[in-house]
């Protein structure tokens, strides 16, 4: 597979080297790997303040909103790398986010930190990705989305056999940690506001979201993420170079694994509950509209698509409440309008959004003669 | 003995189901290189159709009919209108399409038919087969149902073996280029396919759901089943879809009788890891098949 | 070259078409007649596959036109050129290797013919390389490469083609074979109103069947004359067809 994906570190960099070659080229080489982890941070840097600003901005309502966001952020992130990036579709990350949201109810009881815990709940997360990862390294294609799709209809079983230490149906109840003196304090300094629950939550998730980002992307722009590129787009010849497949592979399966199991995690705090109903396969496929409708293989591509996830929701169950659906009839056009997005992205425009609109300016900045190449990244 | 027969016979009687419905993906796989993951999805759309017919009409098979037929036209409008244009060799982009249907049809039937449980009327009787004053778990519904999966299978068996449409569905699918250097209409074929593909796969969708329930997501772990039982026959062989149900069917019953119900689903993961890792090409694949 | 006024079974006409970029043909004339051979022969990359592949309607054209005797089949659909009498025999992969012997001949012998006449039209087959019927009922990946070669040249012939495009049916075959399928098929043509584009690298097996030749360089024609004409012609021969 190839959808047209472009590393998100080319964007800004590739024209302006291209256009003037000679001594700068050649400094602009040899600073690049160091300017690339610059620029990355300088982008989380901006991105903390646009949190910053919209949480203080906004409502209880809508910092719960962006709560929500974050965790979906992080997994898509996750999944965009892991289907982007290295070509493995995943139906199973929705499970994955179970494995973190139960890690995080169990633990979270216990007294232990915050922080601890989403740590703990990524790194249980990801030992179970390399267990998945391992098993679906030589699996491809449709094969792979049918293991995870079995992966994903067993899981919350187990939740439900394993009922004592699990909550069965009901789910397991996850205390919501409230926000401690010093950041309350540090919030009404900063804008006079008072902390809610919801906002502080808010504030955790985006904080744990740009960390996860900013480790992603650079390991997108790394050695890593070279060859996780080179496996996606031509096994045969990543393989002649000398490169083992499977490992690889199971690599990219676990990072993704581990930031399923971060956004579970968070969550699990949000929702304060972790229950088997929480994490059907609606959610995995929901995943995957995010990062296909943003743009495969791209970070920025996975917060579009988070937003969609949060905000289309409640925008469409209004549309049907109005058209004269009941409530449950309209919750249910979320989902629909999820699938279409897949059918309609993939059949018109399968660079995404970012994808496509990086198509256009290209086709606007070069010679019009390349523009067709965009559309022909398959194998 | 007698707790082991009847897991038996339960076990077949839900194996001939999967096995259809294995069939039906298996069809798909032959004809387009594509896991139909809609398969359920479309399945039980046909169903809840077959549903209201029952209702207003109170003939079971008036319902069988009616699903079939709806199938026939759905396969066919899924093809053409959508997994056409996704174009050849687009593995990623095919698998995500059929995803898209999954859930965009799933949530049309809640929201066309309601999201609660319905009961759906069974073709015949509940009561299981009295045998030498013992009862087994042998019902005559499932002897319908026995007894159509295997109607089914005979006729595309003869479809493909004896007419000159089958040879030329085969052809199609093997090598569509060759095909139609032969003057056949291969796009014409592969619609012809995923019609029939979704005929039986509604078959199946009555089938499961006749004396139980139906709701929107009744088939999710049928899709997740018959996948495995196809990938366990091997992708490439209907023979192999029809013994992989079964055996699926067996399995999956004797996991429910002797461990428990919520384990099912861990139980066909289980199977479907193990035969990726052993024998990725399933237990019945003839040779190794023509990859594409 | 303008068009001669005579009804060539296959005409085609200022033929260009390639792959992206790539001019593969580029103003290509070439006729077919009936019960004549004509061998189409040119260095690897010459664009003889891209012709054949082009007339069969798999590679579509830029410019140009393709007739099948008056019919205009410029841009039809590969299984409507089939269906108008244009038989093409692919490079190296023309038989469907999971259906048996009988079943490949049965598919070419449906096109447009009845059940009964679908049987003729096989046993002609079975007449004309008996070594097919002995294997009928075998799965085809079971055959041996000149086998294989009779078994698609029979495929095609079962059509009642008007044309036949063959592709390189000596590659990978033992000379002896190559003489003996290039002899059936010449009694085969000898005195009926089928006409054979056969397309060759190597051009001295095909020279000795054909009764005219076309050279192919880079996409263009740079000769076209009577076999044996061509097969006389020492400069031609060493710049273009290694012999």
């Amino acid at each position: 597979m190839a959808t047209p994906v472009r590393p998100t570190e080319k964007a800004g960099s590739a024209p302006r080297s291209g256009r003037e070659p000679g001594r700068w080229a050649g400094l602009a080489a040899r600073l690049r790997p160091r300017a690339t982890f610059a620029r990355h941070a300088l982008l989380a840097l901006v991105a903390l303040v646009v949190v910053v600003l919209l949480l203080e901005l906004t409502g209880p309502f809508r910092n719960s909103q962006f709560a929500t966001m974050s965790y979906y952020a992080i997994a898509a992130a996750g999944l965009t790398v892991l289907t982007g990036l290295n070509g493995q579709i995943s139906l199973g990350h929705g499970a994955l986010m179970a494995v973190g949201a139960y890690t995080a109810g169990l633990l979270l009881p216990a007294g232990i930190p915050l922080l601890v815990v989403l740590v703990i709940a990524a790194g249980v997360t990801a030992v179970v990705g390399v267990i998945v990862g391992a098993a679906a390294s030589r699996l491809k294609g449709p094969y792979l989305a049918g293991a995870t799709l079995a992966f994903a209809v067993a899981v919350p079983g187990l939740a439900i056999h394993f009922d004592e230490a699990l909550g069965g149906e009901q789910g397991l109840a996850v205390p919501s940690p409230r926000a401690p003196e010093w950041f309350a304090d540090a919030v009404y300094f900063l804008s006079a506001n008072e902390t809610s629950s919801a906002k502080y939550l808010a504030y955790v998730g985006w904080t744990v979201a740009i960390v996860a980002f900013l480790l992603l992307a650079n390991l997108a722009a790394s050695r890593i993420g070279r060859i996780w590129r080179a496996v996606r787009d031509d096994e045969v010849a990543a393989e002649l170079a000398g490169i083992r497949l499977s490992p690889v592979r199971v690599l990219a399966f676990t990072v993704s694994a581990a930031c399923a199991g971060l956004a579970g995690g968070v969550l699990g705090v949000v929702v304060r509950l972790a229950a088997p109903t929480g994490f059907t396969i609606v959610l995995s496929i929901s995943l995957l509209t995010a990062v296909v409708l943003g743009g495969l293989g791209s970070l920025f591509g996975a917060v579009l698509g988070s937003a969609l996830l949060v905000f289309l929701p409640p925008a469409v169950t209004n549309l049907g409440a109005s058209a004269g659906l009941s409530d449950v009839q309209s919750a249910q056009l979320a989902p629909f309008v999820y699938g279409a997005v897949l059918i309609l992205v993939i059949l018109l425009a399968p660079g995404g959004v970012v994808g496509t609109v990086r198509a256009r300016w290209h086709a606007r900045t070069t010679a019009p003669a390349e523009a067709p190449e965009e559309r022909t990244g398959r194998s | 003995m007698l707790q082991f027969v009847n897991t038996l016979l339960t076990g077949l009687g839900q194996g001939a189901v999967y096995a259809a419905f294995a069939l039906a993906l298996v069809l798909i796989w032959r004809a387009t290189r594509v896991v139909n993951f809609a398969q359920g999805a479309m399945a039980a759309f046909t169903t809840y159709l077959a549903l209201l017919v029952v209702e207003s009409t109170g003939s079971w098979w008036v319902g069988l009919l009616v699903a079939l037929a709806c199938g026939l036209v759905l396969g066919a409008g899924v093809e053409r209108v959508v997994v056409r244009r996704v174009g050849p060799h687009n593995e990623l982009g095919a698998v995500i399409v059929t995803l898209g249907l999954f859930v965009a049809l799933q949530a049309l039937a809640s929201i066309l038919f309601g999201a609660q449980f319905r009961s759906f009327p069974a073709p015949a009787g509940l009561e299981g087969f009295s045998v030498g004053g013992v009862t087994v778990a042998l019902t005559p519904s499932m002897l319908i149902t026995i007894g159509a999966v295997a109607v089914v299978l005979l006729g595309l068996v003869a479809l493909f073996r004896f007419t000159d449409v089958g040879l030329r569905m085969r052809a199609s699918a093997f090598d569509g280029e060759v095909a139609r250097l032969l003057g056949v209409p291969v796009g014409r074929m592969l619609t012809l396919g995923w019609a029939l593909a979704a005929l039986v796969g509604s078959l199946a969708g009555v089938l499961i759901a006749s004396g139980s329930l139906v709701w929107p997501a009744y088939m999710d772990t049928v899709i997740v089943n018959g996948f495995v039982a196809a990938v366990l026959g091997g992708l490439d062989s209907p023979g192999g879809a029809v013994v992989g149900g079964l055996a699926m069917g067996v399995i999956l019953a004797l996991v429910t009788g002797y461990v428990g119900a919520d384990l099912v689903p861990l139980a066909a993961l289980a199977v479907l890891v193990a035969v990726l890792l052993v024998r990725p090409q399933g237990l019945f694949a003839r040779t190794a098949a023509r990859r594409v | 070259m303008s068009a001669p006024a005579t009804t060539a079974a296959l005409r085609v006409t200022g033929l260009t078409a390639g792959y992206g970029p790539v001019t593969a043909l580029d103003g290509v004339d070439v006729a077919a007649e009936p019960g004549h051979i004509t061998a189409v022969l040119g260095a690897n990359g010459a664009g003889k596959t891209t012709l054949l592949r082009t007339v069969s309607g798999l590679v579509p054209a830029r410019s140009g036109s393709v007739h099948a005797g008056d019919v205009d089949l410029t841009g039809a659909a590969p299984e409507k050129i089939a269906r108008a009498g244009i038989a093409h025999v692919p490079e190296g992969r023309g038989v469907i290797t999971e259906l048996t012997v009988e079943e490949n001949l049965r598919l070419g012998a449906l096109l447009g013919k009845a059940r009964g006449r679908a049987d003729t039209a096989i046993d002609d087959v079975y007449t004309m390389f008996p070594p097919l019927a002995e294997r009928r009922r075998r799965d085809a990946h079971t055959l041996s490469g000149g086998e294989r070669q009779m078994l698609v040249i029979g495929r095609a012939l079962a059509c009642g083609p008007d044309v036949l495009l063959l592709d390189e049916p000596s590659l990978g075959l033992a000379p002896r074979v190559v003489s003996q399928i290039f002899e059936l098929l010449r009694e085969r043509v000898e005195g009926s109103r089928l006409a054979v584009l056969l397309v060759e690298q190597n051009a001295r097996s095909a020279l000795s069947v054909a009764d005219v030749g076309v050279v192919l360089n880079l996409g263009r024609v740079v000769a076209s004359a009577p076999a044996a004409e061509l097969a006389a012609d020492d400069a031609l021969r060493h710049a273009y067809l290694g012999f």
